[in-house]
């Protein structure tokens, strides 16, 4: 294993030797300043053992934003590579490897932990309650898509990226066709993630079901927390068959098995059929809880109740419903045959029907309210109109005959970036800036954030919609260099401008955050934007217990009304304090994490020894946990009144 | 932080009684809503595979009548003997419950023990789960569900050595109800299996 990495360092380009060295040094930089600051013992109590919501929400965020950085890195060298027809820069293994893993990690790195990041900080304030379901089993979540991601990030380093795409489509990713580690990383990888993320879907769901405050009927409920009802659902059983055709696949390269081979009677079709049975509701996954920013962001910012909240909710979960009868428009040329590839071309317009009710709800809720034109409403109101085209592209892509000619080309490179950034980014990123002063109990600086959203926008039209041309044009995916004959090179090379745009304006979100740390506007009421659900009720940020006072619910957007029942001189008074139970912090989560991190890496090398033993620490672990007996700790009411003293008078 | 953390001398936690284990429920129904599409997952391989023999043995050839006969047959004698033990924690009898879970726990070994038997027999007559997809397939999903049932074996046993120490209390009986219905869940999928693999392979 240690021989085969040092070879590999030894032979690999200078980008990669560089890059290991930067690690190196980067690691070594913060291991001094931990030391430096005595911040070990703080890093360890506060967060690396902490089953605080709130904080694994901060975890996920950081994460996200730093992989969003070395996914959008991926993105700036395939761009640099397409700028011009013959180019150099990048060789075609390189670049084979650098989309991959640009895929891999703007999907299950980037995505999926920045939805995780704002389900876990605001479901439970909106819900008015203390903290999730299973705060323990939210930990090891977070623990796990750590570690997850690490090991995923460690592959260009130790070994060889995967270089398969980031579907691992067999038999290209079998061992016959791909035999480093590289694959394996992936597999193993995404394995150990998305069991954090089968427990976070259902955590979620039994937080959302069971602790909302008194009087918050299911038909009470803000429009966020449904959205993340609805993803959760569609987690719980889209993410099983990810596993299976992850673990198979697995078998296939470590155990010699057949599934997926050419050979002994595999079919790779089979994998493609489970891969995407998980990856089209995967991105449902991805855009519901958007759609719930988006519902909040709106009526926060229109000063006005949602239009339409009973059709929201039922096209949320008609929507997640949906997205289970879609799979097979990703591989419309498998050749199923006109009725199958009839019965999923209709499914799949048909999701169009209540994304289309959503868009005209927000459009509604804006009309004749007062609007205010902040960083979150701003980017809400880019989210509108880029994700409407992204979906008419999409119902052209569904449409079985068309796909046909667009299969495999830039138009669909266009469409899911269209889908993914001017939905999913946008929106995520509008979630971004509302809660940011909840999070850090600091706005983020307004005008960086305006330079950093028109760079990102004007950038990101100018980087996607040449790719609509090229992919008529007959440029395909995946291709790593290209003739001049063929005529792309003008559009590839404005694509590649709008690329750097994007760039620049993530550079100025990472200064915004830089200066708004010092110089951001304090939030000091807890209530910065007028806001209209519970999570505004408290100090920003909030105390770790949340709620002094579980609140009584009496209506839809409770915070709202409570200010204006307070207005009218009619709120009720205070009850008395009672103590409130907390869970002790842990380092199992972290621990059981690490030890699966082991096990995969060790898979990843057919190292059966290292495997073996990260996995009976994983049941060392669960039986601890088992037989522990943890019960918690008071909280006594004169601690509640101390802290809740000093952050409503600071 | 530290000052603040006190242990909780009584045994019932003020907020939350048997509410609190509610969730816990819950959350591990959702878990077997999940696992089962991880199973549906399996068999819809096995069943796109099962042809796939390569010229190797077939489900006919191998599948032997009295060897999964005896496996069914212990796995749902353990689910009645788990019935069972739900019966005793019902009528609070903690002795009765631990017997119960003993009894269920060795016809889960028994199964256990006469499938790994059954593996290293076929795999012994060259049918491993190299030869061919159709076997990689069955031992996917049978292995799997043998994973499953040795997992619940152990998970059987930690709750019986708490209700040992801790006898029942809303803390323990969560855990045997979250277990027994993980046991009860694994006979469902194996009559599953039962159906598919075995009966429909030896028709031919």
């Amino acid at each position: 294993m240690v021989h085969q990495i040092v070879e590999y360092l030894r032979n690999a380009d200078p980008l990669i030797q560089m890059s290991a060295a930067a690690i190196v040094l980067t690691l070594l930089g913060i291991i001094f300043a931990l030391t430096y600051y005595k911040k070990w013992r703080w890093l360890w109590r506060e967060w690396i053992t902490t089953v605080d919501h709130k904080k694994i929400g901060i975890m996920y965020l950081i994460c996200a934003l730093l992989m969003l950085f070395r996914g959008g890195v991926d993105a700036l060298l395939m761009r640099t590579q397409l700028a011009f027809p013959n180019m150099n820069f990048l060789d075609s293994q390189h670049y084979n490897e650098i989309f991959s893993t640009h895929g891999t990690i703007m999907i299950l790195f980037v995505a999926m932990p920045l939805i995780f990041a704002m389900m876990n900080i605001v479901v439970p304030l909106q819900i008015g309650a203390r903290d999730v379901a299973f705060p323990f089993l939210n930990a090891v979540s977070f623990w796990l898509f750590f570690f997850g991601a690490l090991l995923f990030n460690l592959s260009f380093v130790l070994g060889g990226s995967p270089d398969a795409g980031w579907v691992s489509y067999p038999p290209l990713a079998e061992l016959s066709h791909s035999p480093g580690p590289g694959i394996n990383y992936y597999v193993l990888s995404l394995q150990i993630s998305g069991i954090g993320s089968i427990a976070t879907g259902i955590n979620f769901i039994v937080t959302i079901l069971k602790m909302r405050a008194p009087g918050m009927t299911l038909m009470k409920m803000p429009l966020f927390a449904w959205s993340v009802l609805a993803s959760c659902i569609v987690i719980i059983f889209a993410f099983p068959p990810l596993t299976v055709a992850l673990a198979l696949l697995g078998l296939d390269r470590i155990f010699g098995t057949h599934f997926f081979t050419m050979l002994h009677g595999g079919n790779p079709m089979m994998y493609v059929n489970l891969f995407w049975i998980w990856g089209h509701p995967e991105v449902y996954i991805a855009i519901l809880p958007v759609y719930g920013i988006l519902s909040e962001i709106v009526s926060t910012f229109s000063k006005k109740y949602i239009f339409g909240y009973k059709s929201m909710v039922a096209s949320l979960m008609l929507i997640s419903v949906i997205s289970y009868f879609v799979w097979v428009h990703h591989f419309f040329t498998m050749g199923a045959g006109p009725g199958v590839n009839s019965f999923f071309a209709v499914a799949s317009m048909a999701v169009g029907i209540p994304t289309g009710v959503k868009v005209f709800n927000w459009l509604f809720t804006m009309f004749r309210g007062r609007i205010r034109v902040t960083l979150p409403m701003l980017w809400a109101l880019a989210f509108i109109p880029c994700f409407v085209i992204g979906g008419a592209t999409g119902i052209t892509l569904a449409s079985a005959p068309s796909d046909y000619q667009l299969h495999n080309s830039y138009f669909v490179i266009a469409h899911f970036h269209q889908t993914l950034i001017g939905g999913a980014v946008f929106g995520l990123l509008a979630g971004m800036y509302y809660w940011w002063p909840k999070m850090f109990g600091f706005k983020l600086n307004e005008t960086l954030g305006k330079w950093a959203f028109w760079f990102f926008n004007i950038g990101f039209y100018v980087c996607f919609m040449p790719q609509y041309a090229l992919g008529f044009m007959g440029m395909t995916r995946r291709v790593y260099t290209y003739p001049a004959e063929t005529g792309w090179g003008s559009l590839n090379f404005i694509s590649t401008v709008g690329a750097y745009l994007m760039g620049i304006g993530f550079l100025f979100i990472v200064v915004q955050v830089l200066y708004s740390i010092r110089y951001g506007e304090r939030d000091t009421t807890g209530d910065p934007w007028d806001g209209r659900t519970l999570e505004w009720s408290l100090p920003s940020p909030a105390p770790h217990y949340n709620f002094a006072q579980i609140p009584t619910i009496n209506g839809r957007d409770a915070w709202w009304e409570m200010k204006q029942q307070r207005k009218a001189g009619s709120l009720v008074s205070e009850n008395e304090l009672k103590p409130i139970h907390m869970p002790n912090r842990t380092p199992l989560p972290f621990l059981m994490s690490l030890a699966f991190f082991v096990s995969g890496f060790g898979l990843v090398f057919n190292q059966f020894t290292i495997a073996t033993v990260g996995l009976i620490g994983v049941i060392v672990c669960m039986l601890w946990r088992s037989l522990e007996d943890d019960r918690g700790y008071y909280l006594s009411v004169d601690e509640i009144k101390q802290t809740e003293a000093s952050v409503r008078g600071a | 932080m530290e000052a603040t953390e006190k242990t909780i001398s009584d045994q019932k936690p003020q907020e939350h009684g048997m509410e609190e284990e509610e969730k816990y429920v819950l959350g591990f129904w959702l878990f077997l809503a999940s696992d089962l599409v991880l199973f549906a997952s399996l068999f819809a391989t096995y069943l796109v595979l099962r042809t796939h023999t390569d010229g190797g043995p077939t489900e006919a050839q191998l599948f032997e009548i009295p060897v999964f006969m005896l496996e069914t047959f212990l796995l749902l004698t353990s689910s009645y003997t788990c019935g069972l033990a739900m019966h005793a924690l019902k009528n609070g009898h903690a002795r009765r419950l631990i017997g119960w879970i003993a009894v269920t726990v060795l016809l889960g070994l028994a199964f256990v023990g006469i499938e790994i038997n059954e593996f290293i027999t076929y795999s012994s007559e060259g049918a491993t789960m190299q030869r061919s997809a159709f076997l990689s397939a069955f031992y996917a999903l049978v292995g799997t569900h043998g994973l499953h049932v040795s997992l619940g074996i152990v998970w059987l046993i930690s709750v019986a050595i708490q209700l040992m120490r801790k006898s029942i209390q809303p803390t323990t009986a969560r855990k045997f109800i979250n277990a027994g219905l993980y046991w009860h869940f694994l006979d469902v999928v194996w009559v599953m299996i039962f159906t598919v693999v075995y009966l429909m392979g030896v028709m031919g």
